[in-house]
């Protein structure tokens, strides 16, 4: 299977495959047996079939109860374990390896694009996403208009972008190559067309981007912010450069958005 | 007349004004053949002013049956839309037209749908199995029933005056408020659920009352049938959950209509409020869904295992344990909200604990197979179905409960696949086993076996050609609510996806013609002896139909199973007394009291709809005017004196 979260380029997305099939073999161990035992019983115990034992008035056996309430309950219990130290070792805000500085990503969703700042790189882009390989991305996230989520599968936990708010995630790109990233939660008429790629580059080819980007990208000044802000989707991505540094804290909170956002359907996604 | 005019009609889009003619035509086709038949009095006295549970119980699954047959015809073209949309083809459903289509079959499927066929098959059930002659509080049922139809209808009006909601089934803000949704859309599913839900919270405490209270002479709680207990979790469930939902969306509705700020990207609004509001009740509401069909799972295996069922007391345990615990799990429907490992990891492992009792059921009903004699009948073949879908939509649940797994599940189509896993696997087989179960009780013939098998197996089969595919695409990386994709490779599993609802469509229309052709053979199918299952519990003493006061003489229970150790004769169990064999002496021997039909549910639920319709629209006169009749209509027939609300039969 290739694409999707069964096929991780990078140690978080990799992490949650191996609790997603794990968990899943935990519970095939009980849920198998439960199936087959469903069919089992039904043929053997059919009507026509006189020559079984019937027990019309069986119905407590304190061994039998036992067994069935310690059989979910040592399931639940392995699960459990599973569930709260991976929800610690896993937790987006986390960071992956505390030694190196990350790079720092802000993630804006707008209506119906991303809007990708690199605070520290002084560019910006739109609808595609370039990370250096084996680089730790610090990414915060908010949105200048609806609630959506940010997801790249193959790279791991998704998170929710939200006005008003900060959220924080922490992944990191093993492989060279470009991933789909997306929308993942319904945020209106242009949502389907709400995607992106990652392009994932050797850190030379992710330098020379950003000095592309730095030369020749059209500036993020407020009347582009303004432009882009406006409901619709983009035919192309965009590199941008000349990124105000308090642009995505004036998004937060609500300074940079314009007066009026405009609701009239979109340019047909 | 407020912001309505006759350009909200969608003259200009086939789709809708062809679905609504058609929808004109049958209604004014069933009008004429209704008056014609000179049916109008029969239907308003028997059936629209009857305050009879078992009445009322029936029209909330007639209501529930319509409406599956409009959520799935929602289905249908969302999966026909998926399978053609993809690179460059864009499908036939813009995506104003398809957003407006999934939050329809969402709110129609869960509210008018799945909520309707448990609350009526528990409506009809419930006071037969507990031995009684009605439910608690017998008009406030026929309201409660109107109510739920009222919302119905309005959710059905947006199709033709204006739009639906285009925020999905529930409405998440800010994309719900007025900011991004300026239309009507999301103004007609405020309050259509307003409105039947109220509807929904009268029921429940109609029949916590009903089961608390007015249980049958030696019916103790532990020999309550195990249906009545699900029944009775479930409407706790609803009592304490739906003022929940209605003052959360309350609080939307004040954000759309006067401008307060309680889930705004300004003035000091929070959309997280919403989110945590909405799913305190909206976890509970599925349990509300489960619960009842988990009930009718046990009394369908116990009958046809011929058996009692397996461990009473755990099964009785379990269901409460999930009544409590259902209401501390909400989180786990926004562990990507990035609240803390703490918070993600508590209600992960309390969402798993849940699977424990669930669990304990499963085992249960599987030792009830276990040295049965078990008939093949249609209902029990819903019961085995379901055992053998609903792990499968457990195993994944748990899956989801793990927090790091649902970082990468979430909003996928896997989440999707495992909520029509257990809702389909789970509450609409728990319906459908009820409905062939329970209905020669209700009218007095069994419906056609081979059409039920039919029916059956399309459904089954098409469930797993349908949503299989779908669990693969949420691995591959698909979100849910697409209206197209561009990745052409997932392409082939939404093509099979759509051939597995053609075979659910094939499920429905023998479901139909089942029902069609055991009316038209009614005669040679009757049932005399009012148990044609070789029942366990008393709603098989009484005759099919029962007579509008179900038992002539209350019936004194004096243990589990009190049918089938009446009929088998126990050592120790003195003879069920039951009342006069139907045909022989129909009479009751002593004077029975009866409530008299009344129109209040009616009348109070058109004025409800007219006062629904002119929110919607901002008709302030007529709001006013509806809302003052309703409340009038509501007072005046509640306080008719209790001489003129009760016959002696």
């Amino acid at each position: 299977m290739t694409g999707g979260i069964l096929d991780p380029q990078g140690p978080i997305a990799a992490a949650e495959r191996l609790i997603l099939v794990n968990a899943t073999e935990i519970m095939l161990v009980v849920v198998v047996p439960v199936i087959v035992l469903t069919l089992v019983f039904a043929w053997i115990y059919r009507a026509g079939n006189t020559r079984v034992a019937y027990t019309p008035d069986w119905g407590y056996s304190g061994k039998v109860e036992l067994v069935v309430w310690s059989v979910p309950a040592m399931v639940v219990i392995l699960l459990a374990g599973v569930g709260w130290i991976s929800s610690h070792e896993l937790d987006p805000a986390r960071r992956i390896a505390a030694a190196a500085a990350p790079l720092r990503v802000e993630v804006v969703s707008l209506d119906w694009k991303w809007l990708f700042i690199y605070p520290d790189l002084g560019v910006a882009s739109v609808d595609q996403l370039m990370l250096p390989t084996n680089t730790e991305v610090a990414f915060t996230l908010t949105s200048a208009t609806v609630m959506t989520a940010f997801f790249i599968p193959q790279l791991g936990s998704q998170i929710y972008t939200m006005p008003g708010m900060q959220s924080h995630l922490n992944l990191l790109a093993a492989h060279v190559g470009d991933f789909p990233g997306q929308a993942a939660h319904f945020s209106g008429d242009g949502f389907s067309r709400m995607h992106f790629l990652v392009h994932a580059l050797t850190p030379e080819d992710f330098a020379a981007w950003k000095a592309r980007a730095q030369a020749t990208g059209a500036p993020l000044d407020a009347a582009a912010y303004a432009l882009l802000a406006r409901p619709g989707v983009l035919d192309h991505p965009q590199s941008l450069r000349a990124v105000d540094p308090n642009l995505f804290d004036k998004i937060t909170h609500g300074t940079e958005l314009p007066a009026a956002v405009p609701v009239a359907t979109p340019s047909r996604p | 007349m407020g912001k309505l005019s006759w350009s909200v009609i969608p003259w200009d889009q086939p789709l809708p004004m062809t679905a609504s003619l058609m929808l004109a035509i049958a209604g004014c086709a069933i009008l004429v053949v209704i008056t014609r038949k000179r049916l109008w009095p029969y239907l308003w006295q028997e059936w629209f002013t009857s305050v009879d549970h078992k009445r009322v119980g029936v029209m909330y699954v007639i209501l529930s049956l319509v409406m599956l047959l409009r959520g799935f015809t929602d289905a249908i073209m969302m999966r026909t839309q998926q399978a053609l949309a993809a690179g460059a083809a864009q499908g036939y459903l813009p995506p104003e037209h398809y957003d407006q289509i999934f939050s329809a079959h969402g709110t129609i499927m869960i509210f008018f749908m799945a909520m309707p066929f448990m609350v009526g098959l528990m409506n009809f059930v419930v006071p037969l199995q507990l031995g009684i002659r009605d439910v608690a509080f017998p008009v406030l049922n026929s309201v409660s029933f109107w109510l739920t139809a009222a919302g119905a209808l309005l959710v059905n009006m947006s199709l033709v005056i204006g739009e639906f909601a285009k925020t999905g089934w529930l409405p998440y803000p800010p994309l719900s408020e007025l900011q991004f949704s300026p239309g009507v859309g999301v103004d007609y599913y405020l309050w259509a659920l307003q409105i039947s839900g109220v509807g929904a919270l009268l029921s429940g405490i109609n029949l916590v009352t009903t089961i608390l209270k007015t249980r049958a002479p030696g019916m103790t709680y532990m020999r309550m049938p195990v249906f009545c207990w699900t029944a009775l979790a479930s409407n706790l469930l609803i009592v304490a959950a739906f003022p929940l939902l209605t003052a959360t969306l309350a609080m939307l509705l004040l954000d759309r209509y006067v401008g307060m700020h309680f889930f705004t990207n300004t003035g000091g609004g929070n959309a997280m409020l919403f989110f945590n509001l909405i799913w305190a009740w909206g976890h509970p509401e599925v349990y509300i869904l489960i619960l009842p069909a988990f009930g009718i799972f046990s009394e369908v295996i116990g009958t046809f295992s011929a058996k009692t069922i397996f461990g009473y007391r755990s099964m009785v345990l379990a269901t409460m344990a999930i009544c409590i615990l259902s209401f501390m799990v909400w989180l786990h429907h926004f562990f990507t909200m990035g609240a803390g490992a703490d918070v993600n990891g508590f209600f992960g492992m309390m969402t798993m604990i849940i699977a424990v009792p669930t669990g304990v059921k499963m085992f249960n009903w599987l030792f009830t197979l276990y040295r049965g004699r078990i008939r093949f009948e249609v209902p029990m073949l819903w019961a085995l179905g379901f055992m053998v879908t609903f792990v499968i939509g457990g195993l994944t649940g748990v899956l989801l409960a793990v927090p790091p797994a649902d970082f990468v599940l979430h909003n996928s189509l896997f989440l999707v696949a495992h909520f029509h896993n257990v809702l389909i696997g789970g509450v609409l087989f728990g319906g459908m086993a009820g409905y062939n179960y329970w209905f020669p009780k209700a009218f007095g013939f069994t419906l056609d076996r081979r059409l039920g098998l039919c029916s059956f197996w399309c459904w089954l089969v098409g469930f797993y050609v349908a949503f299989m595919p779908l669990y693969a695409l949420g691995l591959l990386g698909m979100t849910r609510r697409l209206q197209h994709y561009d990745d052409l490779s997932w392409r082939p599993y939404l093509i099979c996806a759509a051939v597995g609802a053609v075979v659910i469509l094939l499920g429905i229309i023998a479901q139909v013609a089942q029902l069609i052709v055991s009316i038209r053979t009614r005669a040679s199918r009757r049932d005399l002896s009012g148990d044609p299952w070789d029942g366990r519990t008393l709603e098989w003493s009484t005759a099919s139909p029962p007579p509008s006061y179900n038992y002539a003489v209350l019936p004194q229970i004096t243990g589990r199973d009190a049918f089938w150790a009446a009929k088998h004769g126990q050592a120790g169990e003195p003879p069920l007394a039951l009342g006069p064999a139907p045909g022989v002496d129909g009479a009751p021997r002593q004077p029975v009291e009866v409530p008299n039909n009344s129109p209040n549910g009616f009348v109070t639920a058109f004025f409800a709809v007219v006062m629904g319709f002119a929110l919607v629209w901002h008709i302030w006169w007529m709001a006013i005017l509806g809302s003052a009749c309703a409340v009038v209509t509501l007072l005046v027939f509640g306080w008719v004196p209790r001489a003129a609300i009760e016959k002696s039969a």
